[in-house]
């Protein structure tokens, strides 16, 4: 069973408390379906769990067949050197199927963040390497496609909607409990 | 690239529509790591062929999977299609090879966008998949199995994955680190 080789670090975007008592990584693509509809469910798994859950995100964007997918990452790891990366990470989320150059721009200025730097880093590929570095750590770990949640260290296989991730969550902050 | 609300885990479950798991079989067995690979040739475009004996002299990854065009926006060949420069670095080529016809391959990597070869074992049907042990006779495609072949044409690592769990590219690329230089 693949396991999550990168530990989460101070490099990451994390939401929730480091005492946490579980930790959920997602790999995620902003253009991709599925993770448009986990990004709801995460919402209230959050919610369900409080301060027992720590949310990370990484990205894992399919380039090859989501055209936006590598430039929707960038804009929001750029929103996140601005200390706005959980703001950006909804907002793309959220209008899914308006991605693209305009959408970045509006969001990013919608933000408070000035549009001409994020044309420029976007230009300039400024958060190519922090994206692709997620990336590969993923691949590295048995990311297979998107999302590809971890449970702790642990791959979670199976489905991923509301009931399913919170059973599986329920399970890793007390698995005696629960398997007795 | 729809299947929206899919669950379960749509990149697990790529091939939904076909039956893939009608009967758990029993596992004869895929080839083991230290066997010579066996030689084969099939069609990789409707007028081309490529022989394995052809990537002789390089580390070769060969990734039988059961069907093109499973229903999800992204599966084992499209994230190869993402991880390719990372075997490239690893100085590896990369293969796909299913029992679908080389039309239907072709339609497929054109649609997918996808930058590497995939081969027909059309005729005879799973031919080559057989000798790698990697043919589901009870379902009439190949097994989702992964063989690293290093340069002298020597399996270094083979997996077979459960037929509905796509085995991601962290097996393939740590075999191909550890051949010897």
């Amino acid at each position: 069973m693949p396991k999550l080789k990168v530990p989460v670090s101070a490099a990451d975007h994390i939401q929730g408390p480091e005492s946490a008592a579980v930790t959920l990584v997602e790999y995620g693509d902003y253009e991709c379906p599925h993770c448009g509809h986990a990004y709801a469910i995460v919402k209230r798994i959050q919610k369900h769990f409080g301060k027992r859950l720590r949310f990370v995100f990484r990205n894992f964007p399919l380039a090859q067949i989501h055209p936006n997918a590598e430039a929707a990452a960038e804009t929001a790891e750029f929103a996140g050197a601005h200390g706005k990366f959980w703001e950006m990470h909804d907002l793309l989320f959220e209008n899914q199927g308006e991605l693209g150059g305009p959408l970045f721009l509006e969001l990013s200025e919608k933000l408070g963040l000035a549009a001409e730097p994020l044309e420029q880093a976007l230009k300039d590929r400024t958060y190519r390497e922090r994206v692709r570095a997620d990336f590969s750590g993923g691949v590295r770990s048995g990311v297979n496609g998107t999302p590809t949640f971890f449970i702790g260290a642990q791959r979670h296989d199976a489905a991923f909607e509301y009931e399913d991730l919170v059973a599986a969550i329920e399970d890793a902050i007390a698995p005696s409990a629960l398997s007795a | 690239m729809t299947n929206a609300a899919a669950s379960p885990r749509p990149f697990a479950s790529s091939g939904q529509g076909m039956k893939l798991e009608p009967q758990p079989q029993k596992p004869a067995g895929i080839l083991p790591p230290g066997t010579k690979a066996p030689d084969f040739t099939l069609h990789v475009t409707p007028d081309q062929t490529l022989s394995l004996s052809e990537l002789r002299g390089r580390p070769v990854v060969l990734a039988f999977y059961p069907a093109d065009w499973s229903p999800v926006c992204g599966d084992q060949m499209a994230l190869y299609n993402e991880v390719l420069p990372e075997f490239q670095k690893l100085n590896a080529e990369i293969v796909g090879i299913s029992v679908d016809g080389a039309w239907c391959h072709r339609a497929f990597a054109e649609e997918r966008h996808l930058h590497f070869p995939l081969l027909a074992d059309f005729e005879p049907k799973g031919a080559v998949s057989r000798k790698y042990g990697a043919y589901r006779e009870s379902n009439g495609f190949s097994e989702r199995a992964l063989f690293v072949i290093d340069k002298e044409g020597v399996i270094a690592w083979s997996y077979n994955s459960p037929v509905a769990v796509n085995p991601g590219a962290d097996g393939i690329l740590q075999a191909l680190e550890n051949l010897p230089k």
